[in-house]
């Protein structure tokens, strides 16, 4: 088993492009369900939305990138709107139904064949990054020698990335302890206490979601860049749930919760793939034939996500660096 | 009326046993009297493999009229690739078989969609294809192999149906589905009613009912009754079973200290989304990420009802189903048990106050909810077909169902999963097929716009 190829290429992946898209993903639900305690089970339909509004202005209807992504910005909040309306009034998981249906009703949509010439149906869309990829100065492979490098691309996307969290975070900081964020922490501990004091909690939860929204917005436009093309299958629930078990393992209502969250939870998964891969290759893998092939090698890292998933629940709802007083996890 | 006599519960149970016995025996008989028809395989032999390293889309062209099928020769496919060019062309041979090499080798085309394209007017006089929109077909390359596709040919089934008819065919496709999605739903709102859980992993446990029932039914050699084979039939009894169990277990190794341990309920419902990814990696680690379908899943003969069609398989799933249904309905109005059970969705401390083992009642609840999610699942795999996701895609209808229902009621759950399934088939007759599910959920968010109790739930506040 070759220790240091493991170690590196999970350590690629840890801070890799992908890694930086969920901890986008996982910071707008920590302005969600971190701050405020909305279960916003829809991420991937803001992102769906964001990204798609950017291909399709460029690849479709070859309109500049920044209108598109301003656009896909602006629908974000619209789509935070109409959501919000039927649902902020209602519980919590009235709310967590409602923003997953919403989800799949995009993805569904967006990849049906009766919308193929604007979508591109389940193969999606590509070439759409022209403009984006114009803008990257690295030429050659960069990275750290023997321990990681990426493409020219993939670093370019990858510092965009990380350097819009980084602005993500500090805003999400800034406001946090502003009054504003100090409305949304009452929100989330006692939402009554708080209406009796005056505040219109539901245009707090409206702000909040649409905050949250357009951080998601961001990271599916960058999920779209990263892999150069985009299609239904990157929006699928599965990828809120990711986004979900990043903020938690890094610790909900915490500013740099994510971006933890999101390094140790993309090292973990990778590094689990790689080592179920080894060990099931070769003319004689560590785990016999019989009991594992590759195909289930893959499977492994998901089971071990859910096992850790749960157990992080049970155990540790804080995550690394939560902390446990503060976050009342029963919020509405 | 808490003190009806102990027996008044068990004549409740002997009912319900016999019917189940009565409709396993249906079943077997349903079920194996249709073997022939699927018996006759196509006249076409599929070419032999290729070492090179190319995709070739390959197919066969057979007269289903004929028995046993008839090849047609001289058809002219075109292969198009997903911006509608066409790549390749062939004809098909005398033994109705067509191969249409892809240009470029199989890695340019791996990961790519190509649709083939039957040229109608090629087809020879009175001819057609069975589903006459079926003019194309769609294939994703997947693997590094060449692709065998299949157009039935045969008697052009009239399009002219009048609008009155389809909606009936597909009210009755619907109303199949609606009453294993009502089980399903069952289920989840009876757990919702006395745990507060919304658990995301309950479509896991209705792929668990079609996964035990395939492995028992995978099991060598065949169970004969009085030289029936009823393989199929005891598979189904024993998913209902070990899916009891399986609810039990769920309930008693990890919800139960859950409760006991205080955790809230968001926190479960994070702890639930857990369990669904792990169950469905190793639901896929056993049963690979193929569909399956049972050993004596066949298309019988459907009857003829006016112009709809209606198989025997559609008959007996709708029998059953409504009849444990009733049964299970019928038991919660009248059983001690039943009456407990929604005490204790009512208000649990009191329950708990009044003398009733509110333990016992939701362990009975994971029990009958986890089974009647088992046997949704073993006939909606007897019916389309199933895989190790096919309870997740359902997952959101179950929620759909049960919120137009009425979030923890147990009628609610069945009346919102009948108008969810049946609208969901119908409203095909608009909405493009692909975008069915949509339509059912844009309904489950316009209901909590302006009804967000459900249609049968009680007007309070739920907020």
């Amino acid at each position: 088993m070759d220790w240091h190829s493991i170690f590196s290429q999970a350590l690629q992946q840890g801070l890799g492009p992908v890694a930086a898209v969920y901890c986008l993903a996982a910071i707008g639900l920590n302005v969600h369900f971190g701050y405020t305690g909305l279960l916003n089970f829809g991420q991937a339909g803001f992102m769906a939305v964001a990204g798609y509004a950017m291909s399709a202005f460029v690849a479709t209807w070859g309109l500049s990138f920044w209108l598109g992504s301003l656009v896909g910005l602006v629908l974000c909040a619209v789509l935070a709107l109409l959501l919000g309306v039927p649902t902020l009034r209602l519980r919590a998981d009235y709310l967590a139904i409602v923003t997953i249906a919403a989800a799949e009703i995009i993805r569904q949509t967006v990849g049906s064949v009766s919308l193929l010439k604007y979508f591109g149906g389940q193969d999606g869309l590509q070439s759409f990054n022209a403009t984006f990829n114009d803008l990257n100065p690295f030429t050659g492979s960069v990275g750290i020698p023997g321990v990681v490098s990426w493409r020219p691309y993939d670093f370019w996307t990858l510092v965009v990335c990380w350097v819009l969290a980084a602005l993500c975070c500090l805003v999400v900081w800034a406001l946090m302890r502003s009054p504003w964020g100090r409305v949304l922490k009452g929100i989330r501990e006692d939402e009554d206490a708080v209406r009796s004091l005056g505040k219109n909690v539901y245009a707090y939860k409206m702000q909040s979601l649409m905050i949250g929204g357009l951080i998601g917005g961001l990271a599916g436009i960058m999920s779209a860049l990263q892999h150069s093309a985009i299609n239904p299958s990157f929006f699928a629930t599965d990828t809120t749930f990711f986004a979900y078990t990043v903020l938690l393992v890094g610790g909900a209502a915490r500013v740099l919760g994510p971006v933890v969250g999101t390094i140790v939870f993309w090292f973990l998964l990778s590094f689990l793939d790689l080592f179920f891969g080894e060990a099931t290759s070769g003319t004689n893998p560590l785990i016999p034939d019989w009991l594992m092939d590759s195909n289930q090698a893959s499977l492994m890292r998901f089971v071990f996500m859910g096992l850790a998933l749960m157990l992080l629940m049970v155990y540790r709802p804080q995550g690394i660096f939560g902390d446990r007083r503060e976050l009342a996890l029963d919020a509405r | 009326m808490h003190h009806r006599p102990r027996s008044h519960v068990h004549r409740q149970r002997f009912p319900l046993t016999a019917v189940l016995l009565v409709l396993m025996a249906v079943t077997a008989t349903l079920l194996t009297g249709a073997g022939p028809a699927a018996a006759a395989g196509p006249a076409c032999v599929k070419p032999a493999p290729r070492t090179d390293d190319t995709i070739h889309i390959q197919g066969c062209l057979s007269d289903t009229r004929k028995k046993p099928p008839a090849p047609v020769p001289d058809v002219k496919i075109n292969v198009e690739d997903s911006t509608g060019k066409v790549v390749g062309k062939g004809t098909s041979n005398a033994s109705g078989v067509f191969d249409v090499a892809l240009p470029g080798s199989s890695i340019d085309n791996l990961g790519k969609t190509f649709t083939i394209r039957i040229d109608k007017a090629s087809l020879p006089e009175g001819a057609a294809l069975r589903n006459p929109k079926q003019v194309a077909l769609k294939v994703s390359l997947k693997l590094d192999s060449d692709v065998f596709v299949a157009f039935p040919i045969g008697k052009e089934t009239s399009t002219e149906t009048g609008v009155a008819v389809q909606a009936l065919q597909l009210a009755v496709g619907g109303l199949v589905f609606a009453l294993l999605l009502a089980m399903a739903s069952l289920g989840l709102s009876m757990i919702f009613g006395t745990t507060g859980l919304t658990n995301f992993a309950h479509g896991e446990l209705v792929t668990f009912g079609a996964l035990v029932a395939y492995g028992v039914d995978a099991l060598p050699g065949t169970i004969s009754v009085a030289g029936v084979n009823v393989t199929v039939a005891v598979a189904i009894a024993v998913a209902v079973v070990v899916s009891g169990v399986f609810g039990w277990v769920n309930d008693v190794a990890l919800w139960r200290p859950l409760r006991r341990h205080g955790t809230g309920l968001v926190a479960m419902m994070v702890v639930s989304i857990g369990l669904s990814i792990l169950l469905r990696s190793v639901f896929q680690y056993f049963a690979g990420a193929g569909t399956h379908q049972y050993s004596q899943f066949s298309s019988p003969k459907p009857y003829h009802w006016g112009s709809v069609l209606v198989t025997p398989k559609d008959i007996f799933v709708v029998l059953f189903s409504a009849t444990v249904l009733l049964l299970v309905t019928v038991a919660l109005q009248r059983t001690k048990l039943g009456k407990a059970t929604r005490a204790v969705a009512d208000n649990t401390a009191l329950s708990a106050a009044s003398g009733i083992n509110v333990d016992r009642v939701i362990s009975v609840v994971w029990i009958v909810g986890t089974a009647l999610a088992g046997l949704s699942g073993v006939l909606l795999g007897m019916t389309q077909g199933f895989d190790y996701q096919v309870g997740f895609k359902l997952l959101l209808l179950m929620f759909a169902a049960t919120v137009l229902g009425g979030l923890g009621t147990a009628w609610g759950a069945i009346v919102g999963a009948l108008v969810i399934g049946l609208f969901v088939e119908v409203s095909t007759l608009i909405v493009p097929a692909e975008l069915k599910f949509v339509g059912a959920l844009v309904v489950l968010i316009i209901v909590l716009l302006i009804r967000p109790q459900g249609l049968l739930g009680r007007a309070q506040r739920v907020g």
